[in-house]
C-alpha cells in the first residue's frame, strides 16, 4: 500500500537503508520496478539526498528509514529541511502497535523526536488510514511554505491489509494555505514602486520555492522596472548572475555594492526571504531609511524581526502575476531619472571590487580556484552543491548562477556534511548533467560514507574539495574574535583523498600548483564517474567582505587590514 | 576605508535583543486555539511555546465537538506586542489548528476559571471561612468537622482574591482549572 501510494503521488525515487521495522515495505519494493530505491551509507545521507533531489527538481524527495536509529539518524536532515522550506517525505518504521512504549528493540518515540523538526508529522496506527495519510503528507510538503514531513508506520500496520484509497485532487481540506495576495497591498506596493527614489529588490528561496514561473516573473518585473536586486544565499539563480541589474548575494559575506544599496535604499521589496540574521546584521541600523515591504507565503515570517510597511501573504508566483499586471494597468511608471542616479552610486560602490583578493603563483588561491572552476564550467548543464563554511560562502560569491534549482546549500541550519550526499541525490535525479560539491575537507569528511553509494550507483558527481586542513570559518573567527587562539580547527590527520577514491573504488587526483588547476578541473569533469579533486588552497585565507556580527550594513570588513578590534566583546557572543 | 566609518571596539548593541520599533509593552492576553482532537495535538501547542520561549500563565484543553474531532485550547499568555502576534502567526501554522482568536483584541469575551480550595480550621475561624465564601458565592461541595472544600468560579483575579482571604484561616490546598473564555456577543 505504501508502495502503491508513492506511485500515485508521482515518486520515482527514494532513497533508503533497511531494518527490522520497514522489512515489509523493502518486500514490497523488492516486487516492483517503477520506484527507483537508492540504498545508502547513512540515513543522515538518505535525507540530505532526497533534499539535493528535491531543491533540483522542484518535486518532494521521498527518504526510507527503519525505527530508531534510523529515524534519530534522520534527524538532522529533517532539521535542515525545515529551516530551508525543502518539500520532503521521509517515511520511518516503527515497532509493532503493541510494542509501542515498552522500550522495545530499536523502539524511539519518532514522533515526539520530530516534532519540531517537522512541518508535521503522523504515527499511523491504522492500516486503512495509512493511503490518506500518505497523501494528506505530500501535500502538507508541497503546499504553502514547504517543509519536511515525516510518516512512523508500526510493522504490523505495514503487515495487515486494509482499503487503499487514491490520492484526492486538492488535497486535504484542512491544510490550505493563502496563495493570492491581497490586492490593497499589492496597489500599495505598486504605487511605493512608483515613486521610489532608490529602491532594491532583495529576493530569498521563497522565488525558488514557488516554481520556475516565479523566477520568471521576477526577471520580467526587475528587467522592466530597472530596479537592482540582491538575493540571499537561499535566492542564488532566480535571477540570472549574468543580468543587468544583479548586485550579488547580500549579506554577512554579500557583496559591498548589495550591502550598501540595502543600507541606502528608500523602498525595500522582500520576495520570499525571512530577515535572516545572517542577512540583516545590527537590527537597529537594519535598512535605516526605507519604506520596507514583504512578499512570503508564511504569515509568521512577516513582522518576526523586522517591522514591515507592506506586508503581502502569498505565493511569490501569484503575487508578482498581480503586481506585475496592476504595474502595468498603471502605466507601467518608474522614477527612471532618480534610479539612474541610485544606479550611479551603485556603480560606484562596485568600483570597490569588493572581491579582489591577493592573487598568488605559488599557492592556489581558494578564490582563483572558483573562479577558474566558473570559467571552465560556466554554460554547461551544471548543478552545485556545497558543504559548509568558508568555501560554501566563496562559492556563492564565485560561481554565476543562470537558472533556479541549480544551486543546493545548506543555509538556514549550516550542515556540514549536506553537499556530498545532496549532490548524489542532484545526479539521480539528473543522470547527465554535470553536479559539482564545492566542499571543505572537513565538511566533506562528515559524510563521506556516501562516496560509496556514489559509486554503486555511478552517479558521477565530481568532489571539489578546497583543502586548507582547517575548519576555516572557525579559524577566521578565532582569528578576529578569539585573540588568535585556534583551538581544535586544526585537522592534524586527514587522509590522503587520492588514495580514499580509490579504496571507494573511483578516481581522486590532488593539485597544489595554481599552473596545473586548469587541467586538473577540465580532468575531472571529462571522467566518466564519481572523482575526487584534492585541491590544496591557501591554508590561512579569510572569506571578506564580513559583516561582523553585531554590525550593520555599512561596517563591512573588506581585508584583512580592516581586521583589528572590528568586533568588540558583545558582537563576540553573537554566532 | 575610512569613508565606512568604522568604529573600532564599538560594541553598543547586541542583534538579539534589538527590536527598535517594536514595543516592549508586556501584555496579557488569552487565546482561544480550535484544533482537531488528535494524539500529539496538545505536544504540538506546547512544544511552539517552550521552544520558541513564549510564556503560558494557564492553558485548558476539552474537547467540544466529539462528531466533529475538535478540541478547543485557551492559553493566557503574556508578551510584547510583537511576540503576541508571532505566537498566533505560529499557532496558525500548526496543521492540525483551524482557528486562532484573540479573545482579549477581537471585542469583549468573558473568562471564567473554577477552582476547589480545601480549607482547615476548628472554631472562629471555621465560621469565617464559612461567612467569606458566602460573599464570594462559593458553595461547599465537602465538609468534615475540620475542613471544608469550596467551590468558587470567577474570574482568576477573584479567585486570587478569595485564596488570599482563605490563606490565614487554613488553607491547605488548591486545585484550579486554568481560564476558560468565549467572546461576548452573538
Amino acid at each position: 500500500m505504501v508502495v502503491q501510494a508513492l506511485k500515485d503521488q508521482g515518486v520515482d525515487t527514494v532513497f533508503g537503508y533497511p531494518g527490522g521495522a520497514v522489512l515489509p515495505i523493502y518486500d514490497e519494493i523488492f516486487l516492483q520496478n517503477d520506484i527507483k530505491h537508492v540504498l545508502v551509507r547513512h540515513e543522515q545521507g538518505a535525507v540530505h539526498m532526497a533534499e539535493g533531489y528535491a531543491r533540483s527538481t522542484g518535486k518532494p524527495g521521498v527518504a526510507l528509514v527503519t525505527s530508531g536509529p534510523g529515524a534519530t539518524n534522520a534527524v538532522t536532515g529533517l532539521t535542515d529541511a525545515l529551516m530551508d522550506s525543502i518539500p520532503i517525505v521521509v517515511l520511518t518504521g516503527q515497532v509493532p502497535t503493541f510494542m509501542i512504549g515498552s522500550d522495545a528493540f530499536q523502539e524511539a518515540d519518532t514522533v515526539g523526536i520530530t516534532r519540531p523538526c517537522t512541518k508535521h508529522n503522523w504515527l499511523v496506527k491504522d492500516t486503512d488510514a495509512l493511503a490518506p495519510t500518505l497523501h494528506e503528507a505530500f501535500h502538507v510538503a508541497t503546499s504553502g511554505r514547504p517543509g519536511p514531513v515525516l510518516i512512523d508506520i508500526p510493522k504490523d500496520v505495514q503487515f495487515a491489509t486494509g482499503t487503499y484509497q487514491a490520492p484526492v485532487k486538492g488535497g486535504t481540506k484542512r491544510y490550505q494555505p493563502q496563495v493570492k495576495g491581497d490586492l490593497d497591498a499589492i496597489t500599495e506596493l505598486v504605487a511605493a514602486l512608483e515613486t521610489a527614489k532608490r529602491p532594491v529588490f532583495y529576493t530569498g528561496g521563497g522565488v525558488i520555492n514557488s516554481g520556475k514561473a516565479a523566477s520568471q516573473l521576477l526577471r520580467e518585473l526587475v528587467d522592466a522596472t530597472g530596479i537592482p536586486i540582491t538575493s540571499t544565499l537561499m535566492g542564488l539563480g532566480s535571477y540570472p548572475a549574468s543580468g543587468a541589474n544583479w548586485l550579488g548575494m547580500l549579506g554577512m559575506h554579500g557583496l559591498y555594492e548589495a550591502n550598501l544599496a540595502m543600507h541606502g535604499c528608500d523602498l525595500l521589496i522582500n520576495i520570499g526571504a525571512r530577515f535572516d540574521d545572517r542577512i540583516t546584521g545590527r537590527l537597529d541600523a537594519f535598512s535605516p531609511h526605507s519604506k520596507k515591504a514583504h512578499i512570503d507565503i508564511d504569515p509568521s515570517s512577516i513582522n518576526k524581526v523586522v517591522r514591515v510597511d507592506i506586508p503581502i501573504v502569498g505565493d511569490v508566483g501569484h503575487v508578482l502575476e498581480d503586481l506585475l499586471k496592476v504595474w502595468k494597468s498603471r502605466g507601467r511608471k518608474v522614477n527612471r531619472e532618480a534610479i539612474a542616479k541610485w544606479w550611479t552610486q551603485i556603480n560606484e560602490w562596485k568600483k570597490v571590487n569588493c572581491l579582489a583578493y591577493t592573487a598568488s603563483e605559488k599557492t592556489i588561491k581558494p578564490q582563483y580556484a572558483l573562479q577558474r572552476l566558473e570559467e571552465l564550467t560556466k554554460g554547461m548543464d551544471r548543478y552545485i552543491a556545497t558543504e559548509v563554511g568558508q568555501h560554501q560562502m566563496w562559492a556563492a560569491q564565485y560561481l554565476g548562477f543562470e537558472d533556479p534549482n541549480r544551486w543546493m546549500t545548506s543555509g538556514g541550519l549550516g550542515t556540514m556534511g549536506y553537499g556530498l550526499p545532496a549532490s548524489i541525490g542532484v545526479q539521480v535525479a539528473h543522470p547527465e548533467a554535470l553536479v559539482i560539491n564545492v566542499a571543505g575537507e572537513a565538511s566533506w569528511l562528515m559524510n563521506m560514507q556516501e562516496m560509496g553509494t556514489a559509486v554503486q550507483y555511478r552517479a558521477p558527481v565530481k568532489q571539489f574539495i578546497l583543502n586548507n586542513e582547517r575548519l576555516g570559518m572557525v579559524r577566521q573567527w578565532q582569528q578576529l574574535l578569539h585573540g588568535e587562539r585556534y583551538s581544535q580547527s586544526w585537522s592534524e590527520s586527514l587522509p590522503d583523498f587520492v588514495k580514499l577514491a580509490e579504496a571507494f573504488g573511483c578516481k581522486g587526483a590532488k593539485v597544489d600548483d595554481p599552473k596545473d588547476l586548469d587541467d586538473a578541473i577540465m580532468e575531472m569533469i571529462k571522467y566518466e564517474g564519481p572523482y575526487i579533486l584534492d585541491v590544496l588552497v591557501e591554508k590561512h585565507e579569510n572569506c571578506f567582505p564580513m559583516i561582523p556580527s553585531g554590525k550593520a550594513h555599512n561596517e563591512m570588513l573588506l581585508g584583512d587590514a580592516d581586521t583589528q578590534g572590528a568586533i568588540g566583546a558583545k558582537g563576540a557572543v553573537l554566532v | 576605508m575610512a569613508a565606512l566609518n568604522i568604529k573600532k571596539g564599538s560594541n553598543s548593541h547586541s542583534a538579539y535583543n534589538l527590536r527598535p520599533n517594536f514595543s516592549d509593552v508586556i501584555e496579557k492576553h488569552t487565546l482561544a486555539v480550535v484544533v482537531d482532537n488528535e494524539a500529539g495535538v496538545l505536544a504540538r501547542v506546547i512544544g511552539l511555546f517552550s521552544g520558541r520561549g513564549y510564556n503560558i500563565d494557564s492553558l485548558t484543553v476539552a474537547e467540544i465537538d466529539h462528531a466533529g474531532h475538535r478540541s478547543r485550547i485557551t492559553i493566557c499568555t503574556t508578551g510584547t506586542p510583537q511576540v503576541i502576534e508571532q505566537i498566533k502567526a505560529q499557532l496558525g501554522r500548526i496543521v492540525p489548528v483551524h482557528e486562532v482568536h484573540d479573545l482579549t483584541v477581537e471585542g469583549p469575551s468573558v473568562e471564567r476559571e473554577l477552582a476547589l480550595l480545601k480549607v482547615a480550621g476548628e472554631g472562629e475561624k471555621r465560621v469565617e471561612a464559612l461567612r467569606l465564601a458566602d460573599i464570594f458565592r462559593a458553595s461547599v461541595v465537602d465538609s468534615t468537622l475540620k475542613s471544608f472544600v469550596f467551590e468558587i468560579t470567577g474570574t482568576p483575579d477573584k479567585i486570587d482574591a478569595f485564596a488570599d482571604l482563605m490563606r490565614p484561616l487554613g488553607l491547605v490546598e488548591v486545585a484550579r482549572t486554568g481560564v476558560a473564555a468565549l467572546s461576548r456577543g452573538a
